[in-house]
């Protein structure tokens, strides 16, 4: 799982970390488990993954799959790409 | 701390002033020592939201990718990102704060009736309630320009000086 930038302070400074998880929704909750911290940054209070946070298996969205129900195999890279927005 | 050459300063207020009434948007690109950062680059953007542009921006996944990768290139990274307030003081807003990722720089400059008025700088605190404005300056003798100029090794208590100093000498 590859950590943006703006969220590596709150995950050990750490560019990527690896976890065994069979769906998204399970390798992002290991992730906000072992880090605490990243939940606020990348979920709203009621548990829904923030509109500028993208998640990416490989290179496919998982709003074009079956978002956090997305299955994910063995070496399959997912990576957390910020959208900027603001006004 | 956030250094910012007044050539790149002017380049933000000119972009923000050339796409009034719309709002303007970039990537501030550079380095971060943990105690200070500077600008070296900025990567401006297309705000793509086509349905609101004068009081709403949004940078792309793509977008972002190809700032992170130009920002590679150049041996610099993202450290923030810039966008414009027409007739709305340099302050986020609301929606600013709603948005926001922490960490990065978010540079806001003002345009009142297309004039380029004042930029500042803010951060977003840990906890997302609100932002803290950063400190910026915006050096008069021009860019430090990809690390050409090194006021010394790591931290340095006054970098502001020291770069004058240098900037002197050249």
């Amino acid at each position: 799982m590859i950590i943006p930038t703006a969220l590596r302070p709150y995950a050990g400074k750490q560019e990527s970390v690896s976890f065994d998880a069979r769906t998204v929704g399970e390798a992002l909750s290991r992730l906000t488990t072992q880090y605490a911290e990243l939940r606020k940054h990348l979920y709203t209070d009621d548990g829904k993954i923030r509109s500028f946070v993208n998640v990416y298996v490989n290179d496919d969205d998982i709003r074009y799959l079956q978002k956090e129900n997305t299955q994910i195999k063995d070496g399959d890279t997912i990576s957390i790409v910020p959208s900027i927005a603001g006004g | 701390m956030l250094y910012l050459s007044d050539e790149l300063a002017v380049r933000i207020r000119t972009h923000a002033a050339e796409s009034y009434p719309h709002e303007c948007c970039g990537a501030v690109l550079g380095s971060d020592s943990g105690s200070w950062r500077e600008v070296l680059d900025l990567f401006p953007l297309v705000n793509r939201r086509d349905d609101s542009p004068r009081n709403r921006f949004v940078i792309t996944p793509e977008d972002f990718r190809a700032a992170e990768q130009t920002a590679r290139k150049g041996g610099l990274e993202v450290i923030g990102w810039y966008h414009s307030h027409p007739d709305h003081p340099a302050r986020p807003s609301e929606y600013d704060r709603e948005h926001a990722w922490p960490w990065y720089s978010y540079v806001i400059a003002s345009v009142m009736q297309h004039l380029p008025k004042d930029m500042k700088s803010w951060r977003l605190k840990d906890d997302r309630t609100e932002f803290d404005e950063e400190e910026m300056e915006i050096t008069p003798f021009g860019t430090i320009n990809g690390g050409r100029v090194n006021a010394g090794e790591g931290d340095h208590p006054d970098r502001a000086s020291a770069l004058r100093g240098q900037a002197r000498k050249r």
